[in-house]
């Protein structure tokens, strides 16, 4: 696929790659389309990977030191006088640091603006707490107007990236540090904002996840096939926000048992949102949600985090052992259910 | 261009018809942010009689200069400015505050015509207008950005990193005035936080500063004028002002940070200021 300006997406090698590379890569090809792209780093460019978008275009490139609230504001002035800031901070400064900058003068205002917040979830393991980012889905997803993206690897960053051109406001695209292994092997398997990836068919339970637990769920779903003659569908729900309702409620009616994982507190992220639908559809549905369990996640090797938390393959596939086990009063009249 | 005398009348005129209907919107609405209004009137009326190039027929030319309320409390004042320059009718100003009306206490960008950027939270404004000031230079646009910041606003320590980054990038387009009234909702500033020297402060964070009598308008054009022509970096036009100029009962006193009026009050307000008439 060679998109509209000659872009293309061969201009980076998906298996070497980390997501922020491939996204420094794309954002700077970006950039010879857009005249307007303008980059923004608080001292992280080298670690976001938009220094690579900076060194083609350094008078479209801002970097504003450790000052990540002011950063954000002035991407605010910038959307309102015609630019397209792409505002590249960890996870956690862009939701924390900088939140009333972001819902207020960016949401608030309806700016387009971009946030690639790097460094999501547990994916800094050995920084610890300070900069883990286990609260920002819940954060972001309450404020109007934005849209959330949690892209599941190097190649849907890209995806994710170049699609949100396409909406005039601001989207939030959260992606890890880069050790995250890759899914996809071909961009061209129709990624839409707002519309969840069926990773594998399934009828008898469905996980639904984003970012880099997509990867251990479709493990998870070959595991429970080979072992347990279980047919596991897996949805990569890249876009918290607007969330895929339909594939959702499509889950229900047709598995009637979901999990959904994901790396981050349990409160308010992938798994609320999914119950959310769930709940407001009426109908019955045996539920429950993989993340971290409301508490701080310790410092460690990311892999170790995640399976500390039972958000890797390890605790998907138990998850799932589990809530096949509850006894569920399935009813074959889905008219019958309010 | 230095000041005449008939300017000077002009714009004496003008900011004290604004403060009038100040103190009738704030009589109308319930309650407003009436002293910190007062202390700004005069540089804003120097500002957009004298100096914006702006259209109110259309209020989004892109052009424009901005500007930049950074106490976004002030909305009261900045929306009668707005209703006198012409970008929305003066009956507008009756509905200030009502549910459904385009004006509220902070003035929304989407909804109040003539407001460059919404503001309210302190510390944010100074941010904004430095993203518009990098903002014209990447699309070359000859607009230049004015903001007005509050001397409490001034606790926030994004103001300090908004400050840092405009000197850094040696924003000449940009020039912030500092309404400093010296009062606060808690009472002065230096019993509150203290401030000074703030001028101090403002030169080491790398901005050419000119302190001015903020109720003075030759003093005022003095400084614009200057900070029209410096070409190394943003200036900071730091306007020593009186919290509820002009309303005697008012003048001083951070009661007057925000309150109401009752018709006697504003009968009195209102007599007050006309000892300014000219």
């Amino acid at each position: 696929m060679t998109p509209e300006g000659g872009l293309s997406w061969t201009v980076y090698d998906a298996n070497k790659l980390a997501p922020r590379e491939i996204y420094g890569i794309v954002l700077a090809d970006l950039g010879s389309i857009h005249p307007n792209i303008v980059g923004l780093s608080a001292d992280l460019a080298k670690s976001t990977k938009i220094e690579t978008f900076g060194n083609k275009f350094p008078d479209r490139f801002f970097n504003f030191g450790i000052a990540e609230s002011n950063m954000f504001g002035a991407a605010a002035g910038m959307a309102k006088v015609g630019l397209i800031p792409f505002v590249s901070t960890f996870s956690a400064f862009a939701s924390m640091r900088a939140c009333e900058f972001l819902r207020t003068d960016i949401c608030y205002q309806n700016l387009n603006c971009k946030v690639i917040a790097t460094h999501g979830g547990t994916s800094f393991g050995s920084a610890g707490t300070t900069h883990h980012a286990i609260e920002d889905l819940s954060i972001v997803r309450a404020f109007a107007n934005l849209t959330v993206i949690v892209p599941a690897d190097g190649i849907e960053t890209a995806n994710a990236v170049r699609a949100c051109m396409d909406i005039d406001g601001p989207v939030y695209i959260r992606i890890g540090r880069g050790f995250e292994p890759p899914i996809f092997t071909t961009e061209d398997y129709g990624f839409q904002i707002g519309k969840a990836v069926e990773m594998c068919p399934g009828t008898d339970i469905t996980v639904i996840a984003c970012g880099c637990t997509v990867f251990h769920a479709v493990n998870a779903a070959k595991i429970l096939k080979d072992e347990d003659g279980l047919s596991v569908r897996v949805l990569n729900m890249h876009t918290i926000k607007p969330i895929d309702e339909e594939a959702i409620l499509k889950a229900v009616h047709d598995t009637r048992r979901i999990i959904t994982v994901e790396d981050h507190n349990v409160i308010g992220g992938l798994g609320t949102a999914v119950a959310d639908v769930i709940a407001a559809s009426g109908k019955g549905c045996a539920f429950n949600k993989l993340g971290v369990q409301d508490a701080f996640s310790p410092h460690g090797y990311p892999e170790d985090l995640l399976n500390l938390n039972k958000i890797d393959m390890d605790g998907i596939v138990e998850k799932v052992r589990e809530l096949m086990g509850r006894e569920f009063e399935a009813d074959e009249d889905w008219e019958d259910e309010v | 261009m230095p000041i005449t005398d008939q300017e000077r009348i002009e714009l004496q005129r003008r900011a004290n018809a604004v403060r009038k209907d100040i103190v009738d919107v704030t009589g109308w609405s319930g309650g407003a942010h009436i002293g910190g209004s007062l202390s700004m009137v005069d540089m804003l009326t120097t500002l957009y009689w004298k100096y914006m190039k702006v259209d109110p027929a259309n209020p989004l030319w892109e052009d424009r200069d901005r500007f930049v309320l950074s106490k976004g409390h002030g909305g009261v004042g900045h929306a009668v400015v707005l209703a006198h320059k012409g970008y929305f009718p003066k009956e507008e100003l009756k509905d200030f505050n009502h549910t459904g009306s385009n004006l509220g206490m902070h003035l929304d960008s989407h909804k109040a015509k003539g407001v460059d950027a919404s503001t309210g939270s302190m510390g944010h404004g100074l941010c904004q207008a430095v993203g518009m000031a990098i903002g014209a230079r990447v699309l070359d646009k000859p607009f230049h950005v004015y903001c007005v910041v509050g001397d409490g606003e001034s606790n926030e320590g994004s103001i300090w990193e908004a400050a840092m980054s405009a000197a850094h990038y040696k924003l000449s387009n940009l020039t912030a005035f500092l309404d400093r009234n010296r009062m606060m909702i808690d009472g002065p500033t230096e019993t509150v936080m203290r401030l000074e020297p703030l001028a101090d402060k403002w030169t080491a964070f790398g901005w050419k500063v000119r302190v001015v009598d903020g109720h003075d308008y030759g003093q005022l054009v003095d400084a614009i004028d200057f900070a029209l022509t410096y070409k190394e970096g943003p200036v900071m036009v730091l306007c020593n002002t009186i919290k509820g100029k002009g309303v005697d009962f008012m003048e001083n006193d951070p009661a007057w940070h925000y309150g109401g009026l009752n018709t006697d009050m504003v009968a009195k307000a209102q007599k007050s200021l006309e000892k300014f008439d000219v």
